[in-house]
Formats: structure tokens, sequence, C-alpha cells
């Protein structure tokens, strides 16, 4: 007998949250509690007064899975409210990833000139290096980091995905 | 405004929140709540034995009078001793708070004496919980704590105070309530649901009621309009392990509990029925047997407060998510107003008679041993001469699907027994609390010789509280229903379900200032049942039953409710390894 694996759909989700002490664990915890996947999670307060926060969270698996994640977040004490917004969209998601390339000659040249054709600002820079500030979709930093990666990547920090619903509502 | 200390503080709250009964052992952490607690007038201390042992005592005492149970434990290994039956109430969403003593906040996370991280520990085996680091916000987390506790889908609560919080001083008023802003349980259902709910059981041909541990959740009003219900409609009715009482066992209507250990005829009805109304029941592995032979002709309502319930096992046609007396009084009230009449459902209880007479709960009886269904049976008769109010506690295995199946329950919250996690040592401490909470009652431990060693210390308790409880053992000296999984799975290899070394219950129970009985055969089975139930003060028997009896019917893991095993004889001894995954 063998595990099997289930196929899995990519959904952002969105939470505003009570900024309470042990608010992210019990989140982070839930997912790994009922064996859901993080694919990123991001948080931060978002009002006045920072009793609230916004936790977004890329997930993933079956519309089955899915729904049964936002009932299970939905029930938690401090979860205010759960917006899929893969569902809900059309959205607007952004990420920002700082990236380091190391390199001389041609390739510092052609790492300019990549990160120019990506919009990514220089941050840093030494002789030898730059670091570049990017924000996009997942797939454009992916895709940023990939070609870095062939002229001289020395390492990425990312934030994870923020996302919200176009048009003046808000949910 | 006058100052008071935290433990005074809580102590305020326990009495202004109607507490009659605390469970609980002290320790170092929690001395500032035990000294207000002492000679306190009108809050009962209930001194444990292990602390396992008092939250499973809150159990009972909340399952059989519908208030919330309280415990006070010390930090370190009071809490962690406490975790089994927290998630035991988690599982089977019993209402319970458990205050958990914490080292002084200036000690948090140093590894000081008898610390451990109780709300990391019981951050997802509780329903929601606090650590309290300032005696001002004490008195308004109590009352949350209880309103969360008690409210929606109820569940274990767990309020964390360290020590230097129980000692400084607040000013302290009666507070109102203020509750989470995030926190608001559907308990009203939508005029929509409800209305396809009526019309498809009103235009169902083959309806069956399944019916769970939220109906007596929900009240004893809720066992009364499901009752109502199934007069208006004529439906046969199936309940759950947890919702055992919420429906007659003597009405005609009843087809006793399905699920693995089920009557052939709950399982049969549900397999073919056209509409399966789910009330307060949620679809558990043990109620479905094989997934996608589950009901396969049928349309399913669900009625559940939690929506998270939904969808989450089975996929249903109507989601109805409310409290279960407020949908069924919403229906009852739907179907008058559109003058429903019960439509012939004849031919669908012919073929139900047809299920019933395969007599699916008899089993062969020798005369040389007591069979431990005849010992249950004899009990359900025994109990019901007195006259007297029952309760009925079980631990967990094959004793307990026997007390299901053989023991007819008319009216909830008189059958206390865990279900969802399934937790051995859980029958006797919680006998102890619904004596606690009906003294005049017949409170009775229907045991295993293995179970009821996991939380025997409780004799003590019990003794000490002059509390009359019954424990009856069904002695088979093994672990029954491991032996039955490795007779039906492993060739039966007996790997460690003997039970080895017993205790002389009988002994046990003379050292604790019990009576012992011990009950050897079936001649013997009568009078010791009476004796047990007329002898004053608490009675340990000790009855030994067939060694090698298992628990028929059954549907093995994997199988469909229609693949029921009816008798030993259809036992294989293998199994797949598909089949050997499952739980």
């Amino acid at each position: 007998m063998h595990i099997q694996e289930e196929y899995s759909q990519r959904h952002v989700l969105s939470l505003t949250v009570s900024n309470e002490a042990g608010i992210l664990a019990r989140i982070a915890g839930l997912f790994t509690a009922r064996g859901y996947n993080i694919d990123s999670l991001t948080v931060a307060d978002i009002t006045d007064d920072h009793a609230i926060s916004r936790i977004t969270i890329v997930t993933g698996g079956p519309p089955k899975v899915i729904d049964q994640i936002i009932a299970q977040l939905d029930r938690l004490v401090p979860v205010h409210k759960v917006t899929d917004l893969t569902e809900a969209g059309p959205f607007v998601e952004r990420e920002l990833a700082l990236v380091k390339v190391a390199g001389t000659g041609e390739d510092r040249i052609e790492a300019l000139r990549l990160a120019d054709v990506f919009r990514a600002k220089v941050v840093d820079t030494t002789i030898g290096s730059f670091i570049f500030e990017i924000t996009g979709t997942t797939e454009k930093i992916d895709n940023f980091v990939a070609l870095m990666r062939q002229i001289g990547l020395v390492e990425v920090g990312r934030t994870g995905v923020v996302g919200l619903i176009r048009g003046k509502d808000a949910n | 405004m006058a100052e008071k200390s935290g433990a005074d503080i809580l102590v305020e709250c326990l009495v202004d929140l109607g507490v009659e009964v605390v469970f609980g052992y002290p320790g170092g952490a929690v001395l500032p709540i035990y000294d207000a607690l002492y000679n306190h007038p009108t809050i009962r201390h209930v001194l444990v034995r292990h602390e396992q042992g008092a939250t499973h005592m809150a159990e009972g005492y909340a399952r059989s009078t519908g208030k919330p149970g309280v415990v006070l434990v010390t930090s370190g290994p009071g809490a962690t001793n406490a975790v089994t039956g927290i998630t035991d109430a988690l599982l089977d969403s019993i209402p319970m708070i458990v205050i958990t003593g914490q080292v002084p906040t200036q000690l948090i996370g140093t590894d000081a004496f008898q610390e451990a991280d109780t709300v990391g520990i019981t951050r997802h085996c509780t329903k929601h919980n606090y650590l309290v680091k300032d005696p001002g916000k004490l008195a308004g987390v109590v009352h949350e704590a209880f309103h969360i506790a008690t409210t929606g889908r109820p569940g274990p609560v767990v309020v964390d105070i360290p020590k230097n919080v129980q000692i400084a001083t607040a000013p302290y008023a009666r507070p109102e309530l203020k509750v989470h802003a995030s926190y608001h349980p559907q308990t009203k259902a939508d005029a929509a649901a409800i209305d396809a709910a009526v019309e498809m059981l009103a235009a169902a041909e083959r309806p069956i009621l399944y019916t769970g541990g939220g109906v007596i959740n929900s009240g004893p009003q809720a066992s009364a309009l499901l009752r109502e219900l199934v007069a208006l409609t004529g439906a046969p009715v199936t309940s759950t392990l947890m919702g055992l009482g919420a429906f007659p066992a003597s009405s005609d209507q009843w087809l006793g509990m399905l699920g693995m250990h089920g009557t052939y005829e709950a399982n049969w009805a549900m397999n073919q029925a056209d509409l399966i109304l789910c009330i307060g029941a949620r679809f558990d592995d043990r109620v479905t047997g094989r997934l996608d032979a589950f009901a396969p002709n049928s349309k399913k309502v669900h009625i559940d407060i939690d929506r998270s319930s939904i969808n989450k096992i089975v996929d249903v046609d109507v989601a109805v998510v409310a409290d279960v007396a407020s949908a069924l009084d919403d229906m009852i009230a739907l179907w008058k107003q559109r003058g429903h009449q019960q439509a012939d459902l004849g031919e669908w209880w012919a073929r139900i008679a047809g299920w019933r007479a395969r007599k699916s709960l008899d089993f062969a009886e020798n005369g040389a041993e007591i069979m431990p269904q005849r010992a249950i049976a004899d009990l359900y008769k025994a109990c019901r001469a007195t006259g007297k109010d029952v309760i009925i506690t079980t631990e967990v295995g094959q004793h307990q699907m026997w007390a299901a199946q053989h023991f007819g329950f008319e009216a909830p919250n008189k059958w206390l027994t865990s279900g969802g996690l399934g937790t051995m040592g859980y029958g006797f401490p919680a006998a102890i609390g619904a004596q606690m909470g009906n003294p005049d009652s017949l409170t009775i431990c229907v045991a295993g010789d293995a179970s009821v060693q996991m939380n025997i210390q409780e004799m003590g308790t019990a003794t000490q509280y002059r509390l009359p409880v019954k424990i009856f053992i069904l002695n088979n000296e093994y672990m029954g229903m491991v032996r039955q999984w490795q007779e039906l799975t492993y060739e039966s290899r007996y790997s460690n379900s003997y039970s080895d070394s017993l205790p002389d219950f009988v002994k046990l129970g003379e050292a604790y200032g019990w009576t012992g009985i011990r009950i050897e055969g079936p001649q013997e089975l009568e009078a010791g049942i009476r004796q047990m139930i007329e002898t004053p003060g608490p009675v340990i028997v000790d009855c030994r039953v067939a060694k090698l009896s298992n628990c028929f019917p059954m549907i093995p893991s994997g199988a469909a409710h229609t693949e029921m095993l009816l008798d030993p004889s259809q036992v294989e001894g293998v199994m797949s390894d598909e089949a050997k995954a499952l739980v």
C-alpha cells in the first residue's frame, strides 16, 4: 500500500483577526493540526488602535478542503472574517522580495538590464554585488529570481503575499 | 471601588456565574485560589486523586446537568494531566472551564519549577484559551470564558492564571459581559434552508432521522421537539452513540444505534433511505463506514450549529446552520403551517420490519458462563424495576458498545460516554461528576476490567464525598476490543491485549471502604445486580463474563453499511492493508 497525494489548487485567503497574543500560533497551528498547507503567510496590524490585524495566507487544496479551511478558520474566536480572494476576486496580490546578486563585468551589466525590465530597484550596491528590491506577483518574482540564478544569485528574502479585492468596497 | 486580589476576583466570578461545584487538585501555583476557596459558603470543591479525573468529573457533571463543568488545577503537571479530559470535552462538545495556575509572569519562559506552556499545549484542544496577565482583566475573561464554553457548539475553555496575578489586586465590580466582536455563533437557521428541509421531508418516501449529541447539547427542549417531529412525520429514527436518549428506545419508530456496532435495521435503513435528516451529528467515520458506499441514493439535510461540520466528510444537499432546538422548532412550525400530512410510509416500514427480523442484537448463550450482553440486559431490567432516575456512564471498549446496544434510554442526559476521543478512564470519574450533580440518581459506571484501571484512584474521591456510585465491571480479562480487532485483522495474535495481574476488585473496593461484590456465573447475576443497586454507598461489582465473546453486529473498518458482520462465523481473520490502515 502507498500513500496517495491529492490534487491541489492555489487559493489566497485574507483574514481579519483580533490582534492578541497567540493569534498567529492559533492559525498556524490549525493548519498543521488539520494537515493543510501554508505556502506563505503575512501578518501586520491594520487599524489606528492596533486592535485588528490582516493575515494573508496562500494555501492549496481541492475545493472541499479549501471550504473546510475557511470554515475552520472562521470558528476561531478571535477571527473576524475570512475571505477567499481567489473565489471573491478579482483581486490584487503583491509580494516584495530582496534579491542579492554577485558578479562582475558583463554579468553585472546584465543584472542591471534585467532589473530594469522587471522594474526592480537597486537598494544596495558594492563593487561586486547588488541588492534588488522587486514587487509583484509571486510568479513575477519567481521569474526574476530564476533569471538571477543564472547570473550569480546569492540569497533571497521574500515577504509572502498580501492581497486586496479590487473596487471600492472593503471586505 | 474596592480592590480585590486576583484569586478573590476569580472566586467572586464563579459565584456570580452560578458555579456550585469545582473539581480540582491544589498545588503551588494555585495556592492563592485555594485559600480564597477555603471554607467558601457556596462553592463545593471536590478533591480528586488525579487531574484527569477532575476533567472527566466535570464532563459527567456537565453532560448530566446541562451546566458547565469547572476544573481547577495547578501549573505544569496539573495542567498537562488535564489535557486528555480537555481534548475529550472538545471532541464531544462538552461545556467545561478549566482554571490552571501558572508560574508568576516574571518567570514565564524560564523553565521555572512546574512550568509548562499551558496555553500553547491546550491551544488546539480547547474551543478557546487565555493567559491572564492582569488581575484587572480577569473578571472579564472569566465571564467570557463561560459564555464561549456554553454557547454555540459547546466546548472546553482554559484560563491560565499566573500566581502573581492571583495575589495582585485590582478594582472589582461584577463585569458586563463583553465578548469578542468576532464571536457570533449562528443559532437561528436561514428561512430558505428550513423551507427546503421541510419540503424534502414531506416529499420523502424513505426518510430517516439520524440524530446525534447535538440534540442533547441543545437542551431538553430539543429532545421534546425531536419527538414531536417524529410523531408528525412518522419517520424512523436512529442515533449516534452520543445521541442516545434524545429519542426513547421504547418507541416503535426507534431503530437503535447506527454505525460500526449499530443495528442491522439502522444501518440498512441509512443505506436505502431516499432522505437522511441529520440532526446534530457529524458523519463520523464510526457512523459512515466506507464513504463511497454511504447512503448512496439519498438526499441529505444536515442541521448543525458548527458550519465546519457541514460537508466536512459527507456532502449534503441542504445545510441548516442552527441550534437544533431552534431549527426543529422552525421546521415543525412550517410543517404545520403548510398543512403537511404524514406520508404513507407503509412500504418503507415493511422493509424495515424485514431488517428488524434479523434480530441483529441477539446472542447465543450456553448457560455456563455469563454473556456480557446478558449482564447489560439484566442490569437494564433491574434499573427499570427500581423506578429511579438512572444515569449510566461507560469506559471505552466492548462493554461500552454492549451497553449502548442493550441498555435502553428514554431521556436525554442519562447516558454519558466518551464518543469522539474514545477515552478509557472516562466513565468512572464521569459517574462521580454526574452523582455530584444528581445526588438522588442511581449512577452506574459500566466498565471493562482494563478501562476501569485507568482512573481507579478516584475510588478515594467517591469515598470521601459519600457518593453512592456503582461500578459494574464486565470482566473478561482482556482489552476486549483490542483482542476483537486482533481476531479480525491479525489472525488472533493477541499482542499485549490480555489483562494480566488484575487486582482482586472486591478486596480493592473493601480497601477503599466500598462494598465489593463478585458475580461468578449466570445463577448469581440477577441477585448480584440487585445487591449492587440495593446496597447504600459506593459498590464495585466484578462480573465475570465469557472471556472471548465479541461485539456484533459490526461493520469492519473500510466496509459499507451493507457489509455488516452479524456473528463470529463471518470473521475471516485477515484484512487487506487498505482496511488495516483505517482507524
